[in-house]
């Protein structure tokens, strides 16, 4: 089993992505560092041979969620901490950001399967697993995923409606 | 391919910027969660010394590998996840006692070490080797033939070698003081010039 260490190396990253994905750029870290305590909590216990980024990517999807109620039962918004500025490229009205924002924008499952396929970098049979549904349905789901927020992010009406 | 499909990755690719501020704070993050919480079960950091960079890792016991760059850090830490616990993290804090006096001996300001020792990775007759090393005093040297009668096992003088050798905590259990019968210096896990070097510091403090 790999140190612990070096799974926050290559892993951080992504998972990174993936809580900004759920939740936009500023309530991401509390989404990823509840990730990676549970991960570390559980490590020892994981089967060797288990697919980590997929693995992790269960547990921040759980975590995200629970951040995304929590952030619905107390909608304050919460002040930047003094010692932990936002870098420049996650600063309001930045192209990152709205970016993250237009993601926001998707349906759960477009956006899941955008964020764990593209941001996260798992074929889409492990993207099916985490969305319990088909290969082909969360292929789809990304395709679709992928139209909307483009049409999102350039304020262009969705060819859907 | 479809050119819709490739604005989107266009805009999928920006989201791939490098934010290595954001991994920093979030990795120190972990490292006080996981220690308030108790799960962090091998602390590790790199210190720079006159001999080279030193791997030191730490459980909560105490100060349990200190490694040489002629080790090779990355595989110590892989051995560590296997015999101690995956539970690895570099966290420099849990160090900083340990890395203070190890950097006041190499300056000559410390002839012995306060720090607490976790001696798990050693067993048997090796690990009664290593508590008769921390008897050898600073400036001091013994032959391995004396520190397997000390160990209880006067015959055993090759064995006394190997477990010198084999000493999961360099440095600090000074096996860098024991020498050959035949007044010659011996091999060491760093190397004889380093083995050298040390009798030398402590010759000359």
């Amino acid at each position: 089993m790999k140190p612990f260490e070096q799974i926050v190396t290559e892993h951080g990253p992504a998972i990174l992505r993936v809580c900004r994905a759920a939740l936009g750029p500023h309530d991401a870290d509390d989404a990823w560092s509840e990730t990676f305590l549970a991960a570390l909590r559980a490590y020892p216990d994981l089967r060797p041979g288990s697919n980590i980024e997929a693995w992790l990517v269960t547990i921040a999807k759980r975590k995200a969620i629970d951040q995304y109620r929590a952030r619905a039962r107390y909608p304050v918004p919460v002040p930047e901490p003094p010692e932990a500025p936002a870098p420049p490229h996650d600063q309001p009205g930045s192209a990152e950001t709205e970016l993250w924002e237009a993601l926001q924008e998707l349906p759960d499952k477009q956006r899941e399967a955008v964020a764990y396929h593209y941001l996260a970098g798992l074929p889409y049979a492990q993207v099916a697993e985490i969305l319990g549904n088909s290969e082909a349905a969360a292929r789809r789901a990304a395709a679709d995923g992928i139209k909307k927020f483009r049409a999102i992010y350039k304020g262009e009406p969705d060819e859907h409606h | 391919m479809n050119t819709t499909e490739d604005h989107g990755a266009d805009m999928i690719e920006q989201l791939f910027y490098d934010d290595s501020a954001a991994q920093e704070r979030l990795h120190d993050r972990l490292v006080a969660a996981a220690d308030a919480e108790g799960i962090l079960d091998v602390a590790y950091r790199s210190i720079d010394t006159p001999v080279g960079p030193l791997l030191l890792a730490a459980t909560d016991q105490g100060l349990v590998r200190v490694a040489y760059a002629g080790e090779d850090h990355d595989s110590v830490l892989t051995t560590l996840a296997q015999s101690i616990s995956p539970r690895v993290l570099n966290a420099p804090a849990r160090l900083d006692a340990a890395a203070r006096e190890i950097d006041e001996y190499f300056t000559g300001r410390r002839v012995s070490f306060d720090m607490p020792l976790d001696l798990r990775l050693s067993r048997g007759f090796r690990r009664e080797v290593l508590a008769q090393l921390l008897g050898i005093g600073y400036g001091k040297t013994a032959t391995y033939a004396w520190v397997a009668a000390a160990a209880g096992s006067p015959k055993a003088v090759r064995a006394a070698g190997s477990a010198c050798a084999a000493n999961p905590i360099p440095v600090v259990i000074p096996c860098h003081r024991v020498v050959r019968s035949d007044g010659t210096i011996g091999r060491y896990a760093g190397g004889s010039e380093i083995k050298k070097a040390l009798l030398a510091l402590e010759a000359s403090a």
